[in-house]
């Protein structure tokens, strides 16, 4: 039976009915009604236009984390480091403000200098976790991961230590920056339009790199066939390294936006799962770069809707995270299904 | 143990590789299994150790017919395979290797077990400290070791695949030694080789197989003449050829040394020039597939020089290569040569010295549809490699070559392909002689070889003669050579086996 | 002197559930199956062995269920891997993911609600040996069990018929296949084992460590991430990777101990000390096979490059050569 339409719809739809029915019985088991539960994250999400705006907030940083997995993804790499990438970004962005938040610079210079090196410091993150991929033979895995807490830890020794607030450090950061250096947002709310555009930018900049260019090609068949692509010509070791440093760029950016729009200073977790949540969608969407801005735009909703769900029937947020696990658990289950399926017909 | 095959049939596919083999093997015999590359040698033992399930006929040990389901049940049956690459563990043990899959209580008895190592191995003559880690023996003492492994579990048939390669003169002599003794014991013993020499000095008995079938018998003592023709066929007549002028040199090798982990070729030199066919024959694991991957640039060597166009690109890589006009094409065409997933067309994107950022779709999709014109491949721009057949996918290989090119190396240009892409592949090949490209290419289809190429150098057991006019051979000729005959008159001492 | 004692016997206590989840991947590694999920299922397990003592008062059903979802998500892991032929990294990731938004969804209703937790029980005669005593015999019998299991773990492993047979399908799966394994039903059952085994860190956590859920203050999130870096750091040996999780435990301990007298640094910073271990670890075993150590090596003269590569080879603590490589009998 040839790979059918019907077929590969029928299994998706079939994740999706899976997923959905499993967290109405985890519903039930919390000790809240289903339907209305259901009703209640809907409303969470799109009943004010506060809702709306925060999900925006959160669309953002998860449009660039996911943006960066598609290209490292695309050289077939697993970069779990991206939470400590989009750390760096915002470490290197709080230095820079910092550095230069008392001279006579103009200020959207400043911040402009602490977006561009917010993102130099994810790259050089990512960078290094590539470094000791190719030149030590450290898989990205363990590599990544083992970033990814050394990241957490310099973060907390900083805002407990040389850049803590005056008196005692404590986890609520470091010292907000002047309203001066905070990028521009929508009355306060913390959503920059700046962030948004520069976000979707990013990811139809993914888009067409993958797609429509030669770095992109060249960059699909290292991940897909290292050694043919070594014997067609292509640079695979350095292929490998740019796609870091470019994830390791985007992510961030991710981060410097976090600390110049919505959180105005360092803080512990500053990354807020966006990282691993990035890999999840590129997981569901699998690898396709045009369903990023729509299946983002769910997830974010879904943590939207969520707090709604903790505020009504005190469940905690985390449903969000279970129906997002869920559906990419059983999408990517329901993939290996449906090839055996396909094999034994 | 008496060994009777009746009528083995084995598929793969539309390959019929074996083809009603009969063949009796009584006990105390050491039989020869001879026979090219792709000759069904190694299916017809699969077959025998439980590998692989013949599609019909029967096997018969002691008169009783039985059925072989898994290697497990082989070794119960008595029969044990000691393969090319011994299937042991590097990282552990002699004593664990032995002591893992024999059935037993929970905690084996490290100590009696290390005992009865010992007194197997004096028996034979073998050496092996059963606390040694097997990673740091020799090919040669982890062939004793499966041997004392599968007599301590009582096989009563050894079949060997290729053993003599790679291991010592010594070794050799030991192992020898080891298998008359076990055959005057009444252990029957199958081996399976190349080697002319090894068959003739060893063997009782031999029976050659070519194309699946089991075309002779014969028994000690060997004519090996009369081998050589049952093993690659009658002879081929050529066509009258044009040789070309010699051109400007190409490539040239100057003492060459390449190292791998079984081999040690040195050396080496060789000059050749523009529109010349270089034919490199020789059994698989001779010694040719590092020494094409040295000229390409894909691996190192350890000695010598190397120059492409006058050019000393000795320890470049193989881009340098590539830049300075040298192309490889690899023989396993999806794990080397081609990238699952990608388009025919993508393939020819990647292929070409590109200019820009943005890929041109137009651009590529005329060059897809003007490639496989021009090729004949039978598939579309959007096709994706895997989806080909193997002919079409070869096809898609050699499309992929830049032109102009100085050089191109190919590995088994035309294996598992039928005549009609062969004849195409190579008239393709042969155009791009007339334009002054050099061909080195190697294969284990004897009338290729002879067919196609001016000159001919042989690999065996990591040596090489030097460039052989292909006038001046025949197919017994080369068969000879190939079996590790007729070398006499080039070399003296022994091989660079490690 | 006392102080420090208990201060090192409560060190041995910490160190129990991180040792479970260490040795029970270690022999899943072993096996040839990464199972990436441990993060999550710790956390879920901890919830789920808490809740279920909570509601039946009973201290072993909390410990079974722990083991049991272990063994459940482990089982999930394998089934993706070997069955539907999916990554052993996505299914065990999206797993480490889920677990733990399971456990604190579900585990709302038990936060912060005190529960039963393990007694202590001191081992008579031994418990008053001048040093040891106090150290190793006034415990509880969970931490006893985790003494037990390194041995046990390291007898399997390398000195039992079946334990060799293990080694086998996770370094060259044909060879093993060929005397006899079947080596996916093997991978399915130890996957499974080991699972239980990390399934069991939760309950000894929260049933006894640290008692009681609380949710995302509980203390564990990060736990099942750098078991396994002490896998790796263990070199997938039971022993060493024992002394691993102890090191851990004690550098935590010290963190907090030492903590009043470096205001500077929290505590955090030493707990993150496992793994810039790991990543030097990882370096310094693989660094021997990089392209250009093997070039710089043939540069050598050859006295040098001969101790130089007997240095190479002695630090190699490689990973079982067939790790999440899927096997295929045909």
């Amino acid at each position: 039976m040839k790979n059918n339409v019907w077929i590969n719809i029928g299994f998706q739809a079939g994740a999706l009915v899976l997923a959905l029915l499993i967290t109405t019985l985890l519903l039930v088991a919390a000790g809240a009604p289903p339907f209305q539960a259901y009703q209640s994250i809907v409303s969470g999400a799109f009943g004010s236009s506060n809702d709306v705006v925060s999900i925006l907030i959160s669309w953002s940083p998860l449009l660039l984390t996911t943006a960066g997995v598609l290209i490292t993804f695309a050289a077939g790499l697993w970069n779990i480091g991206v939470e400590g990438q989009m750390v760096l970004g915002s470490i290197f962005a709080t230095w820079m403000l910092r550095l230069l938040q008392d001279t006579s610079l103009p200020p959207a210079l400043i911040i402009l200098l602490g977006i561009i090196f917010g993102m130099i410091g994810g790259a050089l993150w990512a960078g290094l976790a590539g470094a000791l991929k190719t030149f030590g033979g450290v898989n990205e895995i363990f590599g990544g991961l083992g970033l990814n807490f050394v990241a957490t830890a310099l973060t907390i020794y900083l805002v407990f230590g040389p850049w803590k607030r005056p008196g005692v450090g404590s986890m609520s950061g470091t010292q907000p920056f002047d309203q001066k250096l905070w990028l521009p947002t929508v009355s306060n709310t913390g959503l920059s339009p700046w962030a948004l555009v520069l976000s979707i930018l990013v990811v139809v900049i993914v888009f067409f790199l993958l797609r429509g260019t030669y770095f992109g090609l060249r960059l699909k068949a290292v991940g897909k066939n290292m050694k043919a692509a070594f014997l067609l010509g292509v640079p695979t070791w350095q292929y490998s390294m740019f796609s870091f440093l470019l994830c390791g760029a985007f992510t961030g950016l991710a981060g410097a936006i976090q600390v110049t729009a919505v959180y105005h200073r360092l803080l512990p977790n500053i990354s807020n799962g966006y990282g691993f949540l990035g890999l999840l969608v590129a997981m569901l969407i699998n690898y396709q770069a045009v369903w990023v801005l729509p299946i983002a735009f769910f997830f974010a909703a879904l943590n939207v809707g969520g707090i709604q769900l903790q505020i009504v029937y005190k469940m905690d947020s985390s449903f969000a995270g279970v129906l997002q696990d869920l559906l990419v658990l059983l999408v990517l289950l329901g993939q290996g299904a449906r090839e055996r399926f396909l094999r034994k017909a | 143990m008496n060994i009777e095959l009746r009528h083995i049939h084995k598929h793969f596919g539309k390959v019929h590789a074996n083809d009603d083999i009969v063949l009796n093997i009584p006990s105390g015999t050491i039989q020869g299994i001879l026979g090219e590359n792709g000759a069904g040698k190694s299916t017809l033992m699969k077959v025998l150790s439980g590998f692989i399930h013949p599609d019909s006929g029967e096997i018969l040990l002691d008169g009783r017919q039985v059925v072989i389901r898994s290697p497990a049940d082989a070794i119960r049956l008595g029969v044990g395979m000691l393969h090319q690459d011994p299937l042991d563990f590097p990282p552990m043990r002699v004593l664990d290797n032995f002591l893992l899959g024999r059935r037993g209580g929970i905690f084996p008895d490290r100590n009696a077990v290390a005992r009865e190592i010992h007194d197997l191995a004096v028996q034979f003559d073998f050496s092996l400290d059963p606390e040694a880690y097997v990673d740091s023996l020799t090919v040669g003492e982890r062939q004793q070791l499966e041997i004392l492994r599968l007599l301590w579990l009582g096989a009563r048939v050894l079949i060997l695949d290729e053993p003599t390669t790679g291991i010592s003169a010594s070794q050799k002599d030991k192992l020898f030694a080891t298998l008359r003794k076990l055959a005057a014991q009444g252990m029957t013993i199958i081996f399976v080789s190349h080697k002319l020499e090894d068959v003739e000095v060893l063997c009782h008995k031999v029976a050659v197989l070519t194309a699946g079938k089991l075309v002779g018998e014969a028994s000690a003592p060997f004519k090996a003449k009369k081998l050589v023709e049952m093993m690659f066929g009658k002879e081929v007549s050529l066509e009258a050829r044009h040789r070309l002028k010699a051109g400007a040199k190409v490539l040239e090798l100057h003492d060459l040394a390449v190292e791998d982990i079984r081999l040690r070729l040195a050396g080496i030199n060789l000059d050749i020039h523009a529109g010349e066919v270089i034919g490199v024959a020789g059994m698989e694991g001779s010694g040719q597939g590092p020494f094409i991957r040295a000229c390409s640039g894909l691996i190192r060597p350890v000695n010598g020089k190397l120059l492409v166009h006058g050019h000393d690109l000795t320890g470049h890589s193989y881009h340098v290569f590539k830049r300075n006009g040298v192309s490889f094409m690899p023989a396993s065409r999806m794990e080397e040569g081609l990238v699952p997933g990608l388009t025919l067309t993508e393939h020819f994107e990647l292929a070409e010295e590109t200019r820009g950022l943005f890929v041109d779709g137009e651009k590529g999709r005329k060059l897809a549809e003007e490639r496989i014109q021009s090729f004949n491949i039978r598939g579309t721009p959007l096709s994706t490699v895997e989806s080909l057949s193997g002919g079409n996918q070869q096809r898609a290989l050699l499309a992929l070559l830049r032109a102009p090119l100085s050089l191109i190396l190919l590995e088994h240009p035309t294996r598992g392909l039928d005549i009609e892409s062969t004849i195409y592949i190579w008239s393709k090949l042969k155009e791009r002689c007339q334009q002054g490209t050099a061909i080195i290419f190697t294969s284990s289809d004897l009338e290729e070889i002879l067919q196609y190429s001016d000159r001919v150098i042989v690999f065996f057991s990591g040596r090489v003669t030097p460039p052989l006019e292909v006038s001046s051979l025949t197919t017994a000729k080369l068969g000879e050579l190939i079996g590790g005959m007729g070398w006499a008159k080039w070399t003296s001492g022994r091989a660079n086996e490690k | 002197m006392d102080n420090i004692l208990i201060g090192l016997a409560g060190v041995l206590v910490a160190a129990a559930p991180v040792l479970f989840a260490v040795i029970g991947e270690t022999i899943t590694e072993r096996a040839g199956i990464i199972n990436l999920s441990l993060n999550g299922t710790i956390l879920l397990a901890a919830m789920g062995g808490f809740s279920v003592t909570y509601v039946t008062g009973n201290l072993l059903l909390g410990f079974l269920a722990g083991m049991l979802i272990g063994a459940i998500i482990a089982f999930i892991v394998a089934f993706g891997s070997i069955t539907l032929h999916q990554s052993q990294v996505a299914v065990g990731f999206v797993l480490a993911l889920a677990g733990r938004d399971l456990a604190y969804f579900l585990g709302v209703p038990y936060m912060n609600t005190p529960g039963p937790t393990l007694p202590t029980w001191p081992i008579p005669v031994l418990k008053d040996i001048p040093i040891l005593g106090p150290l190793f015999f006034r415990l509880d019998a969970v931490t006893y069990i985790s003494f037990i299991i390194i041995v046990l773990a390291w007898l399997w492993i390398f000195r039992t018929r079946p334990g060799l047979m293990l080694q086998g399908i996770g370094e060259r799966p044909p060879a093993a296949f060929v005397r006899g394994a079947n080596v996916n039903r093997l991978r399915y059952i130890y996957t499974v084992v080991g699972g239980a085994f990390v399934g069991l860190a939760g309950p000894a956590y929260t049933l006894n460590v640290k008692p009681g859920w609380m949710g995302t203050q509980t203390g564990l999130d990060g736990i099942g991430w750098i078991a396994l870096a002490i896998v790796i750091f263990g070199g997938w040996n039971p022993l060493r990777a024992a002394f691993g999780a102890y090191l851990f435990a004690l550098l935590e301990w010290l963190g907090l101990v030492l903590q009043p007298s470096l205001p500077g640094i929290p505590s955090q910073v030493l707990q993150v000390a496992p793994f810039p271990l790991m990543i030097l670890t990882l370096l310094l075993v693989n660094i021997g096979d990089a392209e250009w150590v093997q070039r710089w090596l043939a540069s050598m003269p050859e006295e040098t490059r001969r101790v130089v590569a007997r240095i190479l080879r002695a630090m190699r603590a490689s990973p079982p050569a067939a790790l999440g490589i899927p096997f295929e009998s045909e």
